[in-house]
């Protein structure tokens, strides 16, 4: 239950039991009346029948298609995790520079690949690679370079909100003892931001992990590929049975990083390694403890 | 350059789908996200469930298989059809699934909201003897909503930015897909990604000034 629950009612007395108990039964019946029509809808179009389910218990199915189709989905969220993780680093650092020179063109890389609709990015790179690198198989390619130019640019910006949230009194304090610039970014600021980063670094991350499915748009062989295309294309009419398996997959999948995001939450609120409070995640209300985990918005 | 004028029409046309496409999905993601945000903050546990449930399972579900799923299966395969006409069909399918998507990011931005009101505030509704209803509408939400109008205008943001995976729908008329055509019959163009980059921005970069504006003129002062 939600902290907000609580602050919105009281224990109940008698007459508030009976309304909350006649909410209840409305809702269940809402709720049942709900599965119900789904129930009969699946009836009438033969979704129940087991010729169509049946592909679901046979190892082929997940050996040949669905565990493939997973490895691809997580080759290229793991391949553009790593490069973001690297292009967000370098641009984030960038527009903390002194100079000028650096930090304004860093500043409106960012600022572009942030506004850019990402899939219009990656339908530009799909068709702009074999213009430029001759013919090939470019989906990939297109996908994980798409991806890191968007989360990229988003986790600059967590990595400047990380730094800028470690207190002025540790690089205060750094530069007093005689390190330079690089000296106080490398030892003092970074290693406080970074925990103050994780929480907001995960939960981008299952945004990433969630956009891996734009490349079910260019065909690039992925979990969503596999299981909306070729498993219906093999075994015919097993549409509904496929979206629900890998639905519960990439639910599955997402649920366990954002929990992750979550603990990283609290653990780095209690933690005194790092003097930085934990940043919200880019999108997210800007309230100091609010303790209902993170999310970024996509 | 050449591309981009001659090719304007057409992805004039496309861009205005996507603008037609978020005002719809804005008007429906947010009146569905407060519903959703209501349930999650109710006193039955049962509606709570529900409302938690719906959220956690669609906003972890990439909107690519959203989309696909309105299109190959609630209308393909499960038969639930709003037009015969198949772009108008194609066009209410995606209003569906992104609308049913962007309703989880409100609801999050809106419950966050609601944590920030003072437990006094619910207190006092309380106490002058409001319902549980009556105090949700008149005090609770009108602060929440508030509190989140900066967030509120990102997720509206992503929204219009996400009318581009219409075409996983196959919703064949907006202007990622327009471009995807263009690009089909002429090769990559330059000028047709910037001229679209551009209108794009010219949404969405205002939408963030002034809901950042609003949001710091309806500031609740405490």
């Amino acid at each position: 239950m939600s902290r907000g629950a609580t602050v919105l009612f009281d224990a109940p007395g008698p007459r508030a039991r009976v309304r909350n108990n006649i909410m209840t039964l409305l809702a269940v019946v809402a709720v049942a009346a709900i599965l119900y029509f789904i129930y009969l809808r699946f009836d009438e179009k033969g979704q129940w029948e087991g010729r169509i389910w049946e592909p679901f218990i046979r190892p082929e199915t997940w050996t040949n298609y669905i565990v493939p189709g997973l490895l691809g989905t997580l080759e290229a969220a793991g391949l553009a995790s790593v490069l973001a993780l690297i292009f967000g680093g370098l641009f984030g650092l960038a527009r903390l520079s002194d100079h000028a020179w650096i930090r304004l063109p860093a500043g409106a890389v960012v600022e572009v690949f942030r506004a850019i609709p990402l899939l219009l990015l990656i339908f530009f790179i799909f068709y702009l690679a074999p213009s430029v690198l001759g013919s090939g198989d470019y989906t990939l390619a297109a996908l994980v370079t798409g991806l890191t130019l968007y989360n990229g640019s988003v986790l600059a910006e967590v990595v400047r909100a990380g730094v800028r949230a470690v207190p002025k009194g540790q690089s205060e304090a750094a530069y007093a003892i005689g390190l330079r610039k690089s000296g106080v970014m490398r030892l003092v600021l970074l290693p406080q931001a970074v925990t103050a980063m994780m929480p907001a670094i995960v939960s981008q991350l299952v945004v990433l992990l969630k956009d891996t499915a734009l490349g079910y748009i260019i065909a690039y062989v992925d979990l969503l590929n596999m299981g909306f295309k070729i498993i219906p294309a093999v075994n015919f009419g097993s549409l509904i049975p496929a979206a629900i398996v890998i639905g519960i997959i990439y639910v599955g999948l997402n649920m366990a990083l954002s929990a992750l995001a979550t603990w990283l939450e609290r653990r780095s609120r209690r933690s005194r390694k790092s003097a930085a409070p934990p940043i919200e995640p880019p999108g997210a209300v800007g309230v100091p403890a609010t303790g209902m985990g993170v999310s970024a918005v996509d | 350059m050449d591309d981009l004028i001659k090719y304007a029409p057409a992805l004039w046309e496309g861009f205005l789908k996507n603008v037609q496409l978020s005002l719809i999905c804005a008007v429906l993601s947010l009146t569905l996200g407060t519903i959703l945000v209501s349930m999650r903050v109710a006193p039955t546990p049962i509606l709570r469930a529900v409302g938690a449930g719906y959220v956690n399972v669609v906003r972890n579900t990439p909107l690519t298989l959203v989309l696909a799923f309105s299109a190959l299966g609630l209308s393909d395969t499960l038969g639930f059809v709003f037009s015969d006409e198949p772009r108008s069909n194609g066009f209410w399918l995606v209003t569906l699934g992104l609308s049913a998507y962007t309703a989880t990011f409100v609801c999050e931005a809106l419950r966050s909201g609601i944590n920030t009101v003072p437990l006094g505030q619910a207190e006092a509704a309380r106490a002058i003897g409001l319902t549980f209803f009556q105090s949700l509408t008149m005090i609770i939400l009108p602060q929440a909503f508030r509190v989140v109008i900066a967030p509120l205008g990102s997720v509206m943001i992503a929204m219009i930015k996400n009318t581009t995976v219409a075409i996983a729908a196959g919703y064949l008329a907006e202007s990622a897909f327009v471009m995807k055509d263009t690009f089909d019959d002429t090769g990559v163009s330059i000028p047709i990604f910037i001229g679209l980059v551009v209108a794009f921005m010219a949404v969405t970069l205002p939408i963030g000034f002034f809901t950042g504006w609003l949001a710091n003129r309806l500031a609740v002062a405490r």
